[in-house]
């Protein structure tokens, strides 16, 4: 048992420094570039230098490496500080991964090596007003026209719709059958007329995800991906890939909490010296720490050649309340005054009270901890799902809210 | 990145597995429970068989040698069963103190013996209800002599060899004591775990002898804490898997409103968040085990974690197992209450929660201002 990587690893892990330290650009470099510039600049020269999609064939833009040389490149990536995070997340890990499975050759040759570099974003277009966690309870529209398809709907969620070329997207195009069998997956340009992006404003005051909406949007049938009505089945494709994608992080962690303890004053002394504020940051220090040695654990799997299973839940589930918990407890800390929002009256409140109301999304995005635990109760320890109510029933027929 | 155990080490948890699967079934827990025997003395006498007793006890001492990865494994898996056998204070107590600070004339004379499994040890430190502390110890040594009561001794009826902490000139030390004298009075206690055997024990000028340095006593209490909270978290981290899947079990086969209870949420996100604490707890074992097997200054911080989310893990499981089975988990024929029972006593068994959680913001102070 050792942390340490095998020599190839280490060749690699060796290389991925080296590279790093010569080619993150200067803020010189970057100057007035906007964040979408800087992100694609950055992108684009890792994949001209053979850096990107590392796992991925090298005909579709990738490096032909492995799983955990994908892993080592991001361990390294993140020691640096970047222009900007990559703005394609989705698109790389998501969506590039589903046009893998599922479309041909030719398509994957085209669309694949600028998702790799950059130059074209991708985004997914899946949760729907009446459909979140029942995914497959959307209800956005597809009729067949010739060899096209007619989309009219509404999608909702999507994070960087605004600045995509391209996006994945489930559809429904029968509603007469029962709900999984009526969707089909397709791939459209979000440049298409009749799609209109409008941003969401969250309760944190951010604006990181849209609405998308359809009217009378046509998709070639050449874009569908698998067989009409075999839509969940892609779709399933793309939520394998979506676990390892969304993390549960958010920047604030016991690092901050314990050296925030040890500033502020409770009582008479300082909050660290409280066998109370003592617990809680136990308590988080060991969560966080189980969290980094299951994912070394499962580091080794995928070092020996396993695939990462449904156990990678167990880091959202267990990160974003975490989160949430520690911020709350922050702005506890900082007393009255933690309730501060401007930066330039309490930098510290600021920063806190930013993560308080940022922290509800990270338990809903990606899942929400209740479908968390629902998939670990059902894919790791075997219990049946819910009875569902709406099973066998045709889409049309079953009982909505509105 | 080789984060786990090797092959062998696997192949030795199955045949553990194996063994304890044949030797130690639910039966001969409750043969213990229900019985007027202090522990399982055929099991205990296998288990000495298998070598297990003697596994880290280097051979120049007549042990396997085995590393800490080894024994890790061993007590995950009497964990598991809720093993009725005085393991924990033979093993990770009195042979890890005789390990840590014992003299040679110590070493030579006392680890053949409990290599070889003719000596059963304990560990006696607490003298009354609450936490201890340096300054509430009153057991005394005095001229060659140790006179005093202990409240509460695991395995302190049927130990042979203690190492009890008392105060002297200097302050609290640490003292053996044999057990089989003249001089010592035990009385057999009734606890929360009777498949586990415990006594009150009083010293009336028993033969006694210094175990490492005089006056030192509490840094070694720590020091074998340390150690110890690995291999106890490992043995918390087996009873907790197995109370979980005591609860999977049934929650599969029960019935309720025409569908297995395992099918609604309320039983399934209790069983999922079970998961979850064991999945975090056992991996801030293994990097206990790492830090135990390379002697690494991270074990302060290493073993706190392991011991408080194994102790967090266990007592979650097995509450929420009795819960999962309803009316029948409350029976005394059902056997949801030795996952109870054990979890209970391991919590507090070498300090509880509330203390190894103060250890762990202290440990991580000193690592940061170093």
């Amino acid at each position: 048992m050792d942390f340490s990587d095998t020599s190839e690893e280490a060749q690699f892990r060796d290389q991925a420094q080296k590279w790093l330290a010569t080619n993150i650009p200067s803020e010189q470099e970057l100057k007035g570039m906007d964040h979408i510039s800087r992100a694609k600049l950055w992108e684009k020269r890792k994949f001209d230098h053979g850096w990107s999609c590392i796992s991925w064939p090298k005909e579709y833009g990738g490096q032909g490496g492995s799983a955990i040389q994908e892993v080592i490149w991001g361990q390294e990536e993140s020691k640096f500080v970047l222009p900007e995070t990559n703005i394609n997340i989705i698109g790389q890990g998501m969506c590039g991964p589903t046009m893998m499975a599922w479309a041909t050759k030719e398509q994957n040759r085209r669309f694949l090596p600028p998702l790799a570099s950059g130059e074209e974003v991708w985004c997914q277009l899946f949760s729907e007003p009446a459909g979140g966690s029942d995914l497959a309870a959307l209800r956005t529209r597809a009729d067949r026209e010739g060899d096209d398809w007619l989309v009219n709907g509404q999608k909702i969620w999507t994070s960087g719709a605004h600045y995509s070329d391209y996006a994945i997207l489930v559809l429904r195009t029968d509603p007469l059958v029962p709900k999984h069998q009526g969707l089909s997956f397709f791939f459209i340009s979000m440049k298409s007329p009749g799609i209109e992006v409008k941003p969401i404003k969250q309760i944190s005051g951010e604006s990181n995800f849209n609405e998308v909406y359809f009217t009378d949007v046509r998709v070639p049938d050449s874009q569908r991906l698998g067989e009409v009505g075999q839509g969940w089945q892609v779709a399933l494709t793309t939520l394998m890939n979506e676990r390892a994608t969304i993390g549960g992080g958010g920047g604030l962690g016991f690092n901050e909490i314990f050296s925030l303890a040890r500033k502020v004053n409770f009582g008479p002394h300082t909050a660290i010296k409280d066998i109370g504020v003592r617990r809680k940051l136990a308590d988080w220090y060991v969560q966080e720490t189980g969290l980094r040695y299951t994912g070394y654990r499962a580091l080794s799997a995928l070092s020996r050649g396993d695939l990462p299973g449904p156990e990678n839940s167990i880091g959202k589930l267990v990160g974003a309340p975490k989160t949430q918990d520690m911020a709350a407890f922050a702005i506890d800390l900082l007393d009255g005054a933690g309730v501060i929002a401007d930066g330039e009256v309490s930098e510290l409140a600021a920063e806190f009270q930013q993560a308080y109301m940022a922290a509800p999304g990270l338990r809903i995005a990606g899942g929400t901890d209740e479908v968390m635990a629902n998939i670990i109760a059902e894919r790791v320890l075997g219990l049946p799902q819910e009875v569902r109510v709406d099973k066998g029933i045709p889409f049309n027929e079953v009982p909505t809210s509105d | 990145m080789n984060f786990e155990f090797s092959d062998e080490q696997n192949l030795l948890r199955e045949q553990a597995r194996g063994f304890l699967e044949q030797n130690c079934q639910p039966k001969a827990v409750r043969a213990v429970l229900e019985g007027e025997e202090s522990y399982d003395y055929a099991l205990w006498d296998k288990i000495i068989e298998m070598g297990w007793t003697s596994a880290v006890i280097p051979e120049e001492f007549g042990g396997l040698g085995l590393s800490y990865l080894e024994l890790s494994v061993i007590s995950e898996e009497l964990g598991r069963v809720c093993a009725p056998v005085p393991f924990s204070s033979t093993v990770y107590l009195l042979t890890e103190a005789i390990l840590a600070s014992g003299s040679n004339a110590q070493k030579e004379y006392w680890l053949p013996k409990l290599a070889e499994g003719k000596v059963i040890g304990c560990l006696a430190l607490i003298e009354r209800e609450g936490q201890p502390t340096e300054t509430n110890i009153h057991v005394k040594f005095d001229e060659g002599n140790l006179s005093g009561t202990k409240l509460l001794v695991t395995d302190g009826d049927i130990a042979d060899l203690g190492v009890v902490f008392a105060r002297d000139k200097v302050g609290v030390s640490a003292y053996l004591v044999d057990l089989n004298q003249k001089g010592i009075t035990r009385k057999r206690i009734s606890t929360i775990d009777p498949t586990r055997s415990h006594a009150k024990i009083h010293f009336e000028e028993v033969e006694s002898e210094l175990l490492g340095e005089e006056g030192k006593g509490w840094k070694l209490l720590e020091e074998i804490y340390n150690r110890a909270a690995v291999l106890f978290a490992w043995e918390q981290i087996g009873g907790s898997e197995s109370a979980l899947n005591m609860a999977k079990e049934y929650a599969l086969g029960r019935f309720a409103f025409g569908r297995p209870i395992g099918s609604y949420q309320a039983i399934k996100h209790k069983l999922a968040h079970a998961y979850v604490k064991n999945t975090l707890a056992r991996s801030n074992c293994y990097y206990g085990s790492w830090a135990l097997s390379n002697d690494a200054p991270e074990l302060a911080v290493a073993a706190a974690a392991a011991r408080i989310s194994a102790t967090q893990a266990y007592y979650y499981a097995a509450k929420e197992n009795i819960q999962t089975h309803g009316g029948m988990g409350f029976t005394w024929e059902f056997d949801c209450q030795f996952p109870y029972r054990r979890s209970k006593l391991l919590a507090v068994n070498i300090g509880n929660e509330y203390w190894w959680q103060d250890r762990l913001i202290s440990a991580i102070e000193n690592e940061r201002s170093a």
